[in-house]
This record gives C-alpha cells, structure tokens and sequence, in this order.
C-alpha cells in the first residue's frame, strides 16, 4: 500500500472535503490552520496536551481483552478499546481539550460548540471551565427535551446552552447555528467542532486529536499480545472516534476496518442515519461529503435511538475512505444495538453508550464470519450512563406492550 | 442575456446618477405563482436587478428571517428547478436582470453543468451561491463562464488584503459588499470600518460595489450608497412581502434610489 496522505492543501481527501463557507468565515478556517500547523510543531503544545490528557482525562486508557464476550461470541478474541474510562464518559474530549489549547494559542479566550446528545458539549464545558473560557453551546430544541441532565450538567460547568428551534431543531441545525454565531464572532471565539466534520481544517484537526485512540491501541496491541488485531470496528456518527481509531491502521493493509452506522428502524424504511446504504454526495456544513437528502438537495433528517449518532452526514475522509474501499461501511439497526447494550452489560458488566453498542451489535456479526485464531478491536466510545434512562423507558414499554398483547 | 446585459443595465441606471438597488425575494414564499407579479411589481419600482432566493434546508448565511421564508417556501415544495421553470414562462416580459442565489448542495445535486445552462434558458443573468468562496469556486464558474453567466462574489469585512484583490480582480456583475460580521438581517453598525471599507472597494473595483446584509432603512440605504453605487436589501424586503406591505416596499425603493 502506498502512503496515506490527506488532506491536501485544500482540505480535500481524495474527491471530498474542502471550505464550503461563506467569505465571512474563509479567513478564520485559514487562521486556524496556520496556527494548529505552527501548534503541533511546537514540542511545548504537545507535552502539554499529552500532559493533561494523562492526569486530567486519564489516559492511557486500558485496551481489555473481553473473554466472557469472546466465549459468548464464539469465535475471534474480541478487545475492547476503553474509551469509555475517559473523564466525561467518552472519547470527545481528546478532542475539546485539543482544541481549547489551541483556542488559547491563537489568543481566543471565548468558545462556541454545538451538541447532539450533550456528550460533545459537556467535554467541551469542562475543558472550558478548567482553562477558564467563556463557553456558549448550541443545542436543538427538541435534543435539549430528550437529554435533561446534559444540559443541567453544561450549566454547572459554567457554559451557557442556547436553544435551537430553527429547522428540525436538532444536531445538524445546532451545527448552522453555531457556524452563524461564529462569523458574527469570529475575532475572539473559536468554535470547537465536535467531530471530523465541517469544512477544512475542522475534519484534519480533529481526527489528529482523536488519533491518539489508534495510537495507544496499536502500541498495546503490540506490547500486549504481540500483533495487531485482524480487524477493527467502530462507530460512525460524525466519524470521529472511528477516524481516530482507524488513522493509524489504515496503511496496515492486513487490518480490516470497519465503520458502523445507525440504521435506525431498518435501512429499507426512512428513519435511519446511514448515509453509506444509498452513497449521495453534497455539501452541507462545509464540506463536501455523502449526505442523507433528497433528490432536490434537501438536507433530511437522520434517525437513531443514539442521538450521537443522529447526523444526516459523515466526515468527508470517510466518505473518501468508502470510495477507495480501505473501509468497510455497515449498520446496525435500534434493536440490535439494544441487544448488544444488554449483552455487554450482563457479560462483561460493562454497560456502553448506545453508540458503541453498534459497534458491539456488529462485531456479533463478525465474529461468525471468522475463527478463533483471529481478533477484533472494537472502540468503545463511551460509557452508557446517560442512555440508562432512555433504555429503561424502552425496556419498560416494551414489557407493557408484550403483557398488552398477550 | 446574461453577464453583459446585467453589466449594461446597471451602466445605465448610473449613468442617470441613481442608486442601485437591488432586493432579494424568497421564490416560493406565498407560493411559486407570486413570483412573476413580484419581479414585475419590483421592475416597476425602478430596481437595479433582483436577487431570487432558492430555498435550502441549511441556509448558513441566512438569518432568521430569510430561514423562515425559506422554511415556508420549502413546505410548499419548491424546488430549484420548478424555479428556474417560472422564471423561463415569462422572460421576455421582463427586462430587470435576475439573479439566482442559493446555496451549494441544491446546484450540486441538480448538475453544475444543467444549473448553468438552463439558467440561461431562463433568463437568469447572474449567480450568486454564498457558500463557495475562491478556493472551491472553480467547480461552479467554469459552467458560468461557459454559458455566459455572471458569477457574483462576495467580499466580506474580515476579508485581508490578498483575499479582497483576487475577488475584486475575478469580480462580475458587481461586487458584493457584505456590511456586517454576521448573517443576513443582523443589525449594521454605523462604523467608520464600514465606510471606509466601502470607499476602498469602490476605489480598486471596475464593476459597481452594493453594499448588503442588514439594510432595512432608506437612511441606510442613501448613508451607504454614498460610499459605494447601491444596495441589496434582503431581509426586509423578504419581511414586507410576507405581511404584504407593497406600498411599503415601494416607498423603500423610491427614497433609496
Ligand atoms: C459515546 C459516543 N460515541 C460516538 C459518538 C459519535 O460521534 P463520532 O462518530 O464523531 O465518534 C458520540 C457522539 O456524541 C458519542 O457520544
């Protein structure tokens, strides 16, 4: 395999990416990019970062061999990547604590987010509470009703959430909002963009940040066991736990990647967020990238049960990574991804967050495909504390709609 | 048609020592067949051209009053091409220039190339598509160029040197002045920034500079014409329309003119 370059200077990869933004905002992305290219060649910035990621966030975090999920499985040795562990619950704040120093680089004391389900902007108003900047986070009307305890956690940090009802009042509505309030405040707020989405260099910056997933799990791999995993599984929302987790394995051509998207009630119904099952390129937020729309260019709405996973599009080096075939693009539907959040918690007591729960639902498939001798590493983005409430309700409903009908 | 007949309409209007103006509808609000009487009524009102807005699900530019007469637009279906359709059914019952703006994705979807050629089929003089700045642009105005059709740009307050010399040096049609650190419909602020950045785009440009984003008044109307040669008015124009105030409208136009 030849090596893996991208971006180019245009922030494409391959046929995708790019600034599609307003000339409003042109000389801020190009600010940002000048200074996180100045930024990591500064040994200082990074010992910094790998500083407060080992005492603040708690990294490294372990890679676990799960043997009882193995057994259940029955077939290749399954290791779960412990996101899961970081401080907030998640993976999310490789990136936010990334990307709050480099805001402070760059003289910018305010800062502005969007979020889904929360889990982005609470790693956000933490970092922003530890460094001491002013946070503002936009979040859909309709996602600030469903997750509560985000939004009350966001305000005991000290960052004010500002409600959404424009669109569909969800997470790729929150993302325009907070795009427009970056261009009436761009001279001293810097938006942390939560995924590997949105125009150059946003999708760049953040896999780096989130590389450092990839990066451990190869080292501990190799230190560990003494190879590398024959295939590699996570889940796609934005992509950035994915990415970060991919990154470093894509010129191992013997390792089989695998990302994992919300197929919500079924990829032969409308209500799913799976933008690989019927690929349609276009713009939206910035980049250009595979999009759920309609034949018209109408940007539609992504469904899942995992609100992180509830975005009508995917990073552009995603996208990129589809066309050349590296990775391997599959969803899980709700229900299978309520299973494997049962399953894992029973098996292994590790209740995960809906999100990685399809990443999880899918390795159950791919283990039937391979034998004993092999392995998988699976990127277990986060903890399932914040879903707890949601799978109950479920659960409960469900019960109630059996003891109905029989 | 085209590039030349915009760049010659608006000669001739300064040539009598007006103001441009030139407002921005939403095509679609109040439903597709108001478009035709809202061009001619606009035309009457003695306009410079006039901006056509083809609604997006994710108008990032935009405000929330141009969002929600897109919003309005959208639930009554519209789409790019039944626009482009409507403006072909009566182009020669008009002479006011019409641009096109909208955003990326709705072009993209429908072809770069197709975009291109049946605007020009209908009439539609110039384009304006907020979301592709210089270094992306090179995919759109190909097709333009080739069909003769001018490609508008923007320049914007954060703009440095180098940025604001290319876009003058590539600009067609006029150059769009945006006034504001924001979105459409954001309040202007009366800075000397503003003025002054005006005065230096009117100086180094060729093709007629129109301030817009966040005009609403006449008084701003004149205030800023006076730096440059006009103004686009979006949102209130957009506002107005929706409450049906054409008198308003018309009294708007009059005394910025
Ligand atoms: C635990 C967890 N995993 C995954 C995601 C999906 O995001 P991404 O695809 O960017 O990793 C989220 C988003 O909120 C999340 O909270």
């Amino acid at each position: 395999m030849t090596t893996y370059t991208g971006p180019d200077h245009n922030g494409k990869f391959g046929n995708f990416g790019g600034r599609f933004v307003p000339e409003t905002l042109m000389p801020a992305l190009l600010e940002l990019e000048t200074a996180y290219e100045q930024a990591v060649k500064d040994p200082e910035f990074i010992t910094n970062i790998t500083s407060y990621l080992h005492h603040y966030v708690g990294r490294e975090t372990p890679l676990y061999f799960a043997k009882n999920l193995t057994q259940a499985f029955g077939g290749p040795k399954i290791y779960l990547k412990r996101e899961d562990l970081n401080h907030t619950g998640a993976h999310k704040i490789n990136n936010t604590i990334g990307q709050a120093f480099l805001a402070l680089r760059m003289g910018k004391r305010k800062i502005v987010a969007e979020t889904g389900a929360g889990q982005h902007g609470v790693a956000t108003a933490t970092v922003c509470a530890l460094l001491g900047l002013k946070c503002v986070v936009f979040m859909g009307a309709e996602d600030i009703r469903r997750q509560k305890l985000n939004v009350f956690r966001m305000e005991l940090l000290g960052t004010e959430v500002r409600s959404v009802s424009n669109g569909s009042a969800t997470l790729k509505d929150a993302v325009n909002e907070a795009l427009r309030y970056w261009v009436t405040h761009v001279e001293d707020t810097h938006y942390i963009l939560g995924s590997v989405v949105g125009p150059h260099p946003f999708p760049k910056i953040v896999r780096d940040f989130q590389a450092v997933i990839g990066n451990e799990t190869k080292q501990q791999m190799l230190k560990q066991y003494g190879y590398l995993p024959d295939a590699v599984v996570a889940c796609v929302g934005g992509g950035s736990n994915a990415m970060g987790m991919f990154y470093p394995f894509i010129e191992e051509a013997q390792v089989k990647l695998y990302g994992i998207e919300a197929g919500g009630a079924g990829l032969n119904t409308n209500q799913h967020a799976s933008v690989f099952h019927q690929p349609k390129p276009g713009v939206l937020h910035g980049t250009l990238t595979n999009l759920l729309q309609d034949e018209h260019g109408q940007i539609q709405e992504a469904y899942s049960i995992s609100a992180g996973l509830d975005y009508p599009g995917v990073g552009p080096e995603h996208s990129h990574l589809h066309a050349t075939k590296r990775v391997n693009y599959a969803a899980v539907t709700d229900i299978e991804a309520i299973h494997a959040f049962q399953q894992l918690s029973l098996t292994e007591g590790i209740i995960p967050a809906l999100e990685s729960a399809h990443a999880i639902a899918y390795v159950k498939k791919l283990a039937q495909e391979m034998d004993k001798h092999q392995s998988i590493v699976v990127c277990l983005s986060g903890r399932g504390d914040k879903d707890v409430e949601q799978i109950k309700q479920i659960l409960e409903e469900k019960a109630d709609g059996k003891t109905k009908t029989h | 048609m085209g590039k030349r007949k915009l760049t010659d309409y608006l000669q001739q209007l300064q040539a009598k020592d007006k103001n441009l103006f030139v407002p921005y509808i939403m095509a679609g609000d109040g439903g597709l067949d108001k478009l035709k009487e809202r061009i001619l009524f606009l035309q009457d009102c003695g306009v410079a051209a006039i901006e056509v807005g083809i609604p997006f699900s994710d108008p990032v530019a935009d405000g929330s009053t141009i969002q929600n007469a897109g919003k309005r637009s959208l639930k009554r279906n519209t789409t790019l091409a039944a626009v482009l359709d409507t403006l072909a059914s009566f182009k020669d019952k008009r002479q006011v220039p019409i641009i096109v703006m909208t955003y990326l994705n709705p072009v993209y979807a429908y072809g770069m190339e197709k975009f291109a050629r049946t605007c020009s089929q209908a009439g539609v003089d110039g384009v304006i598509v907020p979301d592709l700045p210089l270094e992306e642009e090179d995919l759109l105005t190909n097709m333009l160029t080739k069909y003769d059709i001018a490609c508008i740009r923007l320049v914007a307050l954060t703009s440095p040197k180098e940025r604001v010399d290319a876009l003058i040096r590539r600009s067609e049609g006029f150059l769009y002045a945006v006034t504001v650190k924001g979105t459409t419909g954001s309040r202007i602020s009366y800075e000397n920034e503003v003025n002054t950045y005006l005065q230096k785009l009117k100086e180094q440009s060729d093709v007629p500079v129109l301030a817009g984003f966040g005009v609403s008044t006449s008084e701003q109307a004149q205030a800023l014409a006076s730096c440059c040669d006009g103004v686009v008015v979006g949102s209130k124009i957009v506002e107005l329309f929706n409450e049906h105030q054409t008198d308003e409208i018309k009294k708007l136009i009059g005394e910025s003119l």
